[in-house]
């Protein structure tokens, strides 16, 4: 649904401020300050947002690091996911510093002044950094992300050639973190409806795997005025995808497709 | 952004599927890509013809429209511009609007409206080829 202004139980107040570590004698600090956003479902509050300061000497260099070490020392109550820590899993997407990205792989240095921190945008909270992502999820599913072929299967694997395996590279790269879905616009407005740049991206996966059959039926899954083509080219899934891939190229293949198929 | 109370027990993937796929959408993208493309050369030529007879007096702009081949370019000038501008629009209207008889509504009224303009466009091009 389209808002322009937060509703006023989402609306944004000043919340703690942590002091910054003590300097011992003799160390040299490296003070960086990070501002999150926090909102917990139990207190009936308006999410606020919370200052930490940190010393970078004695923190790991990634924004997830720094949000550990928070966790850890400073407030235990700080809720965020987070996983493999090496922009594998997906877990810990967030939007760092005004973009969609994994606060794994996003270096604090890279920031300019205070990091900011906040939940994948225009997405339901569970709790601080934690976005519901249960619409995401169903909406991957419904794409049947498996091979899905008719003739028997082979004794052994099916074969692919290697011009064919070349076509699925940077698209199987996708982990699913959904950093490029919330940053798209038209999903913010019509995620009930629209799939998104992840989910398409995924789709395409499996339209362009030469081993699936069921290639037509799963154009025919997408031709539809809001499941696809509420995609408008505004590219900011390509800008913000932090594993380099490009959904918005894939999109522009499917439509190429459903164009092409009617002769 | 908070999480609001779930109003329905129907399962997430059942919500996601829906009504099912509408099967269409490809015409809409392509006629609007192909309006597009041709009102690249239309527009040009228009603005090039309509900048030299801009300055001129009623009866030369007159005389210039009496020219077939000028006619008919803006004639589809028209129907592209026109055609564009509703596709477009119908876009616009269904990514912010989101109340499905509202939708319906303005949806109905700017179809209308377009066609009105449009129709006036083409009449007075019409007019001064055939000069009633």
């Amino acid at each position: 649904m389209v808002a322009f202004t937060l509703p006023k139980n989402s609306r944004l107040t000043e919340g703690k401020s942590y002091p910054a570590p003590a300097k011992q004698a003799g160390q040299e600090q490296k003070l960086k300050t990070f501002r999150v956003y926090r909102w917990n479902p139990d207190d009936g509050q308006n999410p606020h947002v919370d200052t930490y300061t940190v010393d970078m000497n004695d923190c790991g260099p990634m924004v997830l690091d720094a949000l550990i070490k928070i966790k850890n020392e400073i407030d235990p109550t700080l809720t965020f996911r987070r996983s493999c820590r090496e922009g594998v899993c997906g877990s810990c997407a967030m939007n760092i510093d005004g973009g969609n990205t994994l606060a794994c792989t996003k270096a604090c240095d890279d920031v300019q002044g205070d990091v900011k921190i906040y939940p994948l945008p225009h997405m339901p909270v569970v709790k601080d950094l934690v976005p519901d992502l249960t619409n995401f999820y169903a909406q991957y599913a419904s794409i049947k992300p498996w091979l899905q072929a008719e003739s028997p299967a082979p004794a052994r694997e099916r074969p692919q050639s290697a011009e064919e395996r070349k076509k699925l590279d940077g698209l199987y790269e996708c982990i699913l973190c959904a950093c490029c879905s919330t940053s798209c616009p038209s999903y913010w407005w019509n995620s009930d409806r629209y799939l998104g740049p992840a989910v398409l991206l995924q789709a395409y996966r499996w339209i362009a795997d030469s081993r699936d059959e069921m290639t037509g039926e799963r154009l025919d899954n997408l031709e539809d005025p809001f499941r696809l083509y509420r995609c408008h080219t505004i590219m900011n899934c390509t800008n913000t995808c932090p594993k380099g891939l490009n959904p918005a190229q894939a999109i522009g293949e499917i439509k190429q497709l459903l164009v092409e198929r009617r002769g | 952004m908070s999480s609001k109370p779930v109003k329905t027990l129907r399962s997430p993937l059942g919500r996601v599927r829906g009504l099912g796929s509408a099967k269409s959408g490809v015409s809409h993208w392509w006629l609007q890509r192909v309006t597009a493309v041709a009102l690249v050369p239309l527009v040009l030529i228009l603005a090039v013809v309509l900048l030299r007879i801009g300055t001129a007096d009623h009866a030369a702009v007159v005389a210039a429209f009496r020219n077939p081949l000028l006619a008919v370019l803006a004639v589809l000038a028209i129907i592209a511009v026109f055609w564009h501008l509703r596709l477009g629009l119908q876009v616009v209207i269904e990514d912010y609007i989101h109340v499905e008889r509202s939708k319906i509504a303005v949806l109905l009224a700017v179809t209308f409206a377009v066609f009105l303009v449009g129709a006036l466009c083409l009449l007075s091009v019409l007019k001064l080829f055939f000069g009633v």
